[in-house]
């Protein structure tokens, strides 16, 4: 039952086709300064305040230095200088499928976005490159008041609320990758749901890379009025090229008292992505904010979505799992502040590593003085395929309040020679046993998903099985 | 004459330098029940795992045939999938994966080519083993092994060779770690898969489950050999008088 050293094959990414790039309708120069950002503000006709918002969020990140504590020798290979910050493709945005351009068109069918909508979502926005290409929204969810749309359009159409919120969870100068979302940002989704509305199927928005050597930079804001609850899914994907592409998000969610967000992610970028995101939730009184975050793909993926507590009685979870193969670097966590009473949080962190792939759990449960009755509890799940493979745990705890309760439990195990021989006695071949452990392990977080999702995920392991077992 | 289901000849295995089985000649006809006896570290368990192709253990002498076929070398779901299984001492926990998903995908692998069994059919199989080893219906959802006490293990090994239908069941100290009901139980479950077109080779180190489970023939196994054969009145002579006089006589010749 020897295990082949894996190699990056690139026939089990299914996403890895591209379109043309050279009938874009507009594509600015490669490279970041003041000049670019101007441009693309000026193209986006946005108000003064948003354009020196901008200005000031790229001084932020030219005077930032890397975190020193990341992964440089990785982050080093980001040149910023032969990036393009901004393209459009497109000059319109669809209401109706028939008018999105065809060539996208067929990227999105192929990905399945439309057969999602007709399927099970309330609303989807497509984002191709930097602009949303793709959006609908059902007509019940419109005349409940929901509001769903990219946030270019949330800008024009609904500035007050957007300018009420924006940059209130994450400030640019949160670090150098959301100071360069805040100054370059394009695209994204907002979504307002009203006081007590139960927006009861998904939202989705679907994120692709299609240039190369691209960066995507969008912004997410979704704001959740009292009693109100929202899901909303978000997909990723990118095409197989040589040099490496960029995507830095900035998410920021603001959940009202009593309302309730759910966020899911299933990223799957091809491996030479660099995925640097900020995600971050505001929970007021008695609000639940739950992150499932599933990271599949990337070069390196940096990501801690995370949770402030602000109001009594509040609550945040994280979900996430990540799957490292050889190259990828998966440096996930979580960080849950409690900074009001009686709040409470649970991380659960679940990752593999194959293949000479690496996985770092990163956390930080922070509970601020006077805070009682707060309750944490973090898991944190690694599983290595291989000898070749590294997992790493990092958990902080700040702790300065003393009626609390924190737990903490991190396992690292491997995949046995005594479970594997246990399922193929049973008539399963090594890829299929493997495929059905893995798949065990991650089913935690599988069952949190929608079902179609499930599947998805399940068969993309499959995949990644097939690919490296010999 | 009646077909030589297994046949094992002149077997030597070693786990690392140290050779455990050292020349074991055993053959199994189908349609008989067969008992393999001996004290703790005689290589019984080594046998056992050996047949069903553990990569740990290395066959360094001899042959094993399987319905006519030489079986080393083929990895375990091959040996599965020709009609053998094997009931674990110390089966492995898969968590997140429920008995009932792992027994469908099992049953799908043997099924490759033709109809696996709907799923109203599938039920019915689980329903009734289940029913037949008097099993809580709720461990269909649980995961496989993976908190399970002793006894549940051992029931969910026989409720596998239920749903399998294996032609040679090779059950490991299937009786050990079990309390009077529990055991009653199991070795009423065993019987029932007796018949005609199957056969049996129970691994015990105690004769009690011989009580309810009659073999047709009794091996007894000492130090990587089988020292004695007999029929069931082997393993009688076993529970009154303990395997020292054995080892004696192996001693001494």
């Amino acid at each position: 039952m020897a295990t082949k050293p894996q190699t990056l094959v690139d026939k089990d990414y299914q996403y890895g086709f591209r379109d043309q790039t050279d009938t874009y309708s507009f594509k600015a120069r490669k490279g970041i300064d003041h000049d670019i950002v101007e441009q693309i503000s000026q193209m986006k006709h946005e108000p003064q305040w948003m354009r020196d918002f901008r200005h000031r969020s790229l001084d932020i990140f030219l005077s930032k230095p890397l975190p020193p504590w990341a992964d440089l020798e990785a982050l080093d290979q980001i040149n910023f200088a032969d990036i393009y910050y901004y393209m459009r493709a497109s000059d319109v945005e669809g209401k109706t499928w028939e008018e999105v351009p065809a060539d996208i068109k067929r990227t999105f069918d192929r990905l399945g976005i439309p057969e999602a909508e007709r399927k099970f979502l309330g609303g989807v926005t497509a984002q191709y490159d930097s602009e949303v290409v793709y959006h609908s929204i059902r007509k019940d969810l419109e005349k409940l008041g929901v509001l769903f749309s990219d946030m270019d359009t949330a800008l024009r159409e609904h500035e007050d609320i957007v300018r009420e919120h924006f940059a209130t969870v994450i400030p640019p100068a949160d670090n150098k990758f959301s100071a360069l979302n805040s100054a370059v940002w394009s695209g994204g989704s907002f979504i307002w749901v009203p006081k007590g509305v139960h927006v009861d199927v998904p939202l989705q928005a679907y994120f692709r890379i299609n240039a190369e050597s691209m960066g995507q930079f969008e912004r997410t804001l979704i704001i959740a009025e009292p009693g109100s609850f929202v899901h909303y899914i978000e997909g990723c994907t990118a095409p197989t090229y040589s040099s490496n592409s960029l995507h830095s998000a900035v998410v920021e969610l603001i959940a009202k008292e009593g309302a309730h967000i759910r966020y899911t992610t299933i990223q799957n970028w091809y491996k030479n992505i660099y995925n640097l995101v900020t995600k971050r939730a505001l929970a007021q009184k008695n609000a639940h904010v739950e992150w499932v975050d599933g990271n599949i793909g990337s070069r390196l993926t940096m990501k801690y979505p995370s949770v402030y507590m602000v109001g009594e009685g509040a609550r945040g979870d994280v979900l996430s799992i990540a799957y490292a193969s050889e190259g990828q670097h998966q440096d996930a966590g979580s960080k849950m502040v409690h900074a009001a009473p009686n709040t409470s949080s649970i991380i659960t962190s679940k990752s593999v590593s194959k293949g000479g792939g690496r996985t770092t759990y990163r956390g930080l449960v922070k509970v601020y003085e006077g805070c009682d009755g707060v309750k944490s509890n973090v898991r944190c799940d690694a599983l290595l395929m291989d000898p070749e493979s590294r997992s790493d745990t990092y958990p902080t705890m700040e702790i300065d309040s003393r009626n609390v309760r924190i737990e903490h439990e991190a396992t690292v195990s491997k995949v046995g020679e005594e479970q594997l021989f246990y399922v193929m006695s049973r008539g399963l071949t090594e890829v299929e046993a493997t495929t059905m452990i893995v798949n065990g392990f991650f089913e935690p977080f599988v069952k949190e998903l929608p079902m179609e999702y499930a599947v998805e995920l399940n068969r993309l392991i499959a995949l990644e099985m097939e690919g490296s077992v010999g | 004459m009646a077909e030589k289901l297994l046949e094992i000849r002149d077997l030597h295995v070693s786990v690392g330098d140290r050779e455990i089985i050292r020349g074991v000649n055993l053959s199994v006809d189908r349609g008989s029940v067969h008992a393999l006896m001996g004290p703790n570290g005689s290589g019984k368990s080594t046998l056992s795992l050996a047949l069903m192709g553990h990569p740990k253990y290395t066959i360094t002498k001899g042959d094993i045939t399987f319905k006519g076929q030489g079986i080393i070398g083929m990895p375990p779901n091959e040996r599965a999938l020709l009609g053998m299984f094997l009931g674990f001492q110390y089966p492995a926990a898969v968590p997140g994966v429920s008995v009932a998903n792992f027994l469908r995908n099992a049953l799908m692998a043997r099924h490759k080519g033709a109809a696996p069994l709907t799923p109203a059919k599938f039920k019915k199989l689980l329903d009734e083993g289940i029913a037949k080893l008097k099993m809580d219906p709720a461990v269909l959802g649980r995961y496989v092994n993976d908190g399970f006490s002793g006894g549940e293990k051992k029931r969910l090994e026989i409720l596998q060779a239920f749903v399998l239908q294996p032609e040679l069941e090779i059950l490991d100290e299937t009786d050990s770690g079990l309390d009077i009901d529990a055991l009653r139980i199991i070795a009423e479950g065993i019987e029932a898969q007796r018949g005609p077109e199957r056969a049996i080779l129970l691994i015990t180190h105690y004769q009690r489950i011989l009580n309810y489970l009659k073999p047709d023939v009794v091996h007894v196994m000492v130090r990587g050999k089988i020292v004695k054969e007999g029929g069931p009145e082997l393993a009688h002579q076993l529970e009154a008088q303990g395997y020292d006089p054995l080892i004696r006589e192996l001693v001494e010749a």
